[in-house]
């Protein structure tokens, strides 16, 4: 076996089956990039595993998860203007959070080069939107690459890095759930490691670097004839391609995944359209796509989500006066979800009916299997705290979630949060709802992680305003959600151990008088804590902490002579209450057809959080079983 | 070759991401062009994961069309099911694991349990071959997957790949003891 973090160092040229996410870090390696950094989120936390895989001293580049998405580009910019290749890399969403730094990104002379990588997310896998981040490269000036396999993520980064040292310009490489967590053979170049000059470079002379007053026209001229160049680039850039079929009558225009979704449903058809296939979806390749046109009678469209190319198109269209028949979205269905061969099938079939076979679906009579929502972990401290703090609030109180783990507790059985917006919003929300209201408490939750990624502000507005509202910390000292990664309060960062940032002293250097702090696990005690943070009339903070469980049972589990431990239950003396399956609800209990509980015992983690939820008290201690 | 298509389904913690792995390897040992995708991220969390794998020279997209799947392979009853509605075509093979991980509205007695009864009167419904697969002295559940494996080799339910092609894409992916184990297992189940 050899490892990943071997592999990725492989010097010779070489062919392995990878993840797109981590041909991603192959081409930053063979680029000779410099400095990486990120924050996490679904789709691309494994590009940090491949990273991760490859150990510290061998790393061919600085690599940092920041505090958020625009610490992390504001300290790939900075490293970038003092000359080194830099990337940054983050979630659809995150974009949003770095948006006030990145639509500046294009208007400076970034002479180390920057490419920005984006994991989109059409289909909302893993994100509370599925927004089309093309136009944040419109309202930026800055060109957008998009892969559609991992081998295009390997030969798109490297492109995008050339071009963008050599322009010191910033460039998108937008990538999409399936094409980052997509796997095939990729053929790899050789590299071979070299010593990187460590000179800071950063010179005014090279600027300006301050858009404010005068400067801010000539700056803006200068991105603007950048992309005026990119243009020219996009028409003879080697990402574009046409699979010719020869065909006079029909084309397709298409880019990344939904591409492979069209070859794949064109495999049915006896006509097939030819297909032009952008890798550079901003600006586009206008000289290209008028040949296209110009070659075809009806052009159709095939883009996910927005319709972001398609006015491009019609735009060009115009201008030339094509009489090219183009066909975009028809109806709202079309910009939700995912391009998958399913979805361009349906997309194809309204456009062109006679050119797809039709499709044998089953029939009604399918027996519906009951749904399987994510869960928090069996011993998970969340649970015990929703529990707790259920216990300690009105059906009339108002709870606020934010993102993280923490947000399942909206879910049944619990039902705890009944709003949720974005990270960090939470605070500031549940100040809002407090205004003109001395009825319904408001209860707002924050993770630890998100704590300080986006949650400072509304806690600092909380106290400056005077809000009256109850914020409970979830801390479980990790980031859980995307897969544990260290945070300020994890006592180690990415690369080394650090001083923890304590979440309580740091609320009492901000003035919060009312602190409270518990482990979960003791629940009544928590409870308590909660009735009477809301019983005050001002802000009041709870801290309801308890390590992750699954990343802490996967530690035990990897020490020398670990032995698993489980409760059970006593038949004899259980009531049948069911509040450990129905109200505490680990996905451990399990309910058999005579209506008894039984553990399942390739669940438990042996935590015994449940046993304090029996009355009767049937539920054994964990032992080795 | 033809396209056949695989598609993997369990919970979050049940050990599909390596199952499908070693498939993935173990077809591309075998020659064959090969495409796959998992489910990351949030879904982990005691949600259904799915992996997709595709093999075949015509194959483009790593995601598979509605019940075009040649072989649906589960860890679970729920799954097993809700896989072989979503993904399997008539005539197909599911293999699975018979065990049960109950979902949440069966925990809080809102359903139905799936089990190993209705999947046979659903699969008879619709040719389905059916092979259900269970190993009582197993220490840790964590290898329900491989003992999949075995059975997966001993029906020979993907064309063209043989148990040398999963030995070599176990030895690619793990070492040392868990190797070791995992192909003592593999080797007597398969027989």
């Amino acid at each position: 076996m050899k490892t990943l973090g071997e592999i990725l160092l492989e010097e010779n040229s070489f062919s392995d089956i990878v993840m797109g996410n981590t041909a991603l870090v192959r081409a930053m390696i063979e680029s000779h990039t410099r400095v990486v950094t990120s924050y996490p989120g679904s789709p691309t936390p494994e590009i940090a595993e491949a990273i991760k895989a490859i150990p510290k001293e061998k790393r061919p580049f600085y690599f940092e998860f920041s505090t958020n998405e625009k610490v992390a580009t504001e300290v790939a910019y900075g490293a970038a203007v003092n000359g080194h290749l830099s990337t940054v890399f983050f979630k659809s969403v995150g974009l949003n959070v770095a948006a006030d730094t990145f639509v500046q990104l294009s208007l400076m002379n970034i002479i180390g080069g920057m490419v920005v990588v984006l994991g989109d997310d059409p289909g909302a896998n893993s994100s509370q939107n599925e927004q089309d981040n093309r136009h944040y490269a419109c309202l930026s000036y800055m060109p957008v690459f998009e892969p559609a396999s991992p081998a295009e993520v390997y030969t798109f980064y490297k492109e995008a890095a050339n071009l963008s040292i050599e322009m010191g310009m910033p460039i998108i490489l937008r990538l999409t759930t399936h094409v980052c967590h997509a796997k095939e053979k990729v053929k790899f170049q050789n590299w071979a490691p070299k010593t990187l000059d460590e000179t800071p470079r950063f010179d005014v002379k090279n600027g300006p670097y301050i858009p404010i007053a005068a400067d801010v026209f000539p700056m803006k001229r200068f991105s603007l004839q950048r992309l005026e160049t990119m243009k020219n680039y996009a028409d003879r850039s080697p990402l574009n391609r046409v699979v010719d079929y020869g065909n006079k009558n029909l084309g397709i225009i298409t880019m990344g995944l939904p591409f492979l979704s069209v070859m794949d449903v064109l495999e049915k058809t006896k006509e097939k359209p030819d297909i032009l296939k952008l890798g550079v979806v901003y600006p586009i390749p206008a000289k290209v796509i008028k040949a296209f046109l110009e070659t075809h009678r009806e052009v159709k469209i095939i883009e996910e989500l927005d319709n972001f190319i398609e006015k491009e198109i019609k735009l060009l269209a115009y201008d030339n006066h094509l009489s090219t028949k183009i066909i975009g979205k028809i109806d709202i269905e079309d910009w939700i979800g995912e391009y998958t061969p399913d979805k361009v099938y349906e997309v194809l079939k309204k456009t062109w009916a006679d050119l797809l076979p039709a499709r044998k679906r089953l029939g009604d009579n399918i027996f519906e299997v009951p749904n399987r929502p994510a869960q928090m972990c069996p011993g998970c401290g969340h649970r015990s705290a929703f529990h707790a703090i259920k216990k300690a609030i009105k059906d009339t109180d108002i709870t606020v979630a934010d993102i993280g783990c923490h947000t399942l507790g909206f879910l049944p059985p619990y039902q705890v949060g009944e709003l949720m917006m974005c990270m960090g919003a939470s605070t500031a929300i549940g100040s809002g709802l407090s205004l003109f209201n001395d009825t319904h408490k408001v209860i707002a939750f924050l993770g630890d992680s998100t704590f300080f990624h986006a949650g400072l502000p509304g806690i600092i507005n909380a106290l400056f305003n005077k809000h009256n509202l109850t914020l409970i910390l979830m801390e479980n000292g990790t980031t859980a959600m995307t897969g544990h990664q260290d945070h300020a309060a994890s006592g180690k960062n990415f690369n080394e151990p650090t001083d923890i940032i304590p979440l309580s002293r740091t609320l009492e250097g901000f003035g919060v008088k009312h602190i409270y702090e518990t482990d979960t696990y003791q629940q009544s005690k928590l409870t308590e804590m909660v009735r009477k943070a809301v019983e005050i009339n001002e802000f009041s903070v709870v801290i309801a902490k308890h390590p992750c469980m699954l990343k802490f049972s996967r530690e035990q589990r990897r020490k020398p002579g670990y032995q698993q431990r489980k409760v059970d239950i006593d038949q004899q003396k259980c009531k049948r209450f069911y509040e450990c399956i129905e109200e505490f609800a680990c996905p451990t209990f399990t309910r058999t057809d005579d209506q008894r509980v039984k553990i399942n015992p390739d669940l438990c983690i042996g935590d015994g959080s449940c046993l304090q939820t029996c009355q009767a008290q049937a539920i054994t201690p964990p032992q080795i079983r | 070759m033809k396209a056949f298509n695989i598609y993997l389904a369990g919970v979050g913690g049940q050990g599909i991401g390596l199952l499908s792995e070693i498939l993935l390897r173990g077809a591309d040992h075998a020659g064959l062009k090969v495409k796959g995708v998992d489910t990351h991220g949030l879904a982990q969390r005691g949600g259904v994961v799915v992996s997709q794998l595709r093999l075949g020279s015509r194959v483009y997209s790593p995601l598979i069309f509605q019940n075009e799947a040649d072989l649906v392979v589960a860890l679970e009853h729920h799954e097993a099911l809700r896989g072989t509605n979503a993904a399997l075509k008539d005539g197909g093979t599911l293999i699975y694991y018979n065990t049960a991980w109950q979902p949440l509205e069966v925990r809080l007695n809102l359903a139905e349990p799936v089990g190993g009864a209705l999947i046979s009167k659903e699969c008879q419904k619709r040719n389905i071959r059916e092979i259900s697969v269970f190993k009582a002295d197993l220490k840790d559940a964590r290898m329900q997957n491989i003992v999949l494996l075995a059975n997966i080799d001993k029906y020979s339910l993907i064309p063209g790949v043989k148990k040398e092609h999963y030995i070599q894409a176990m030895d690619d992916l793990l070492q040392g003891r868990l190797l070791e184990t995992n192909i003592e297992l593999f080797e007597k189940e398969r027989k």
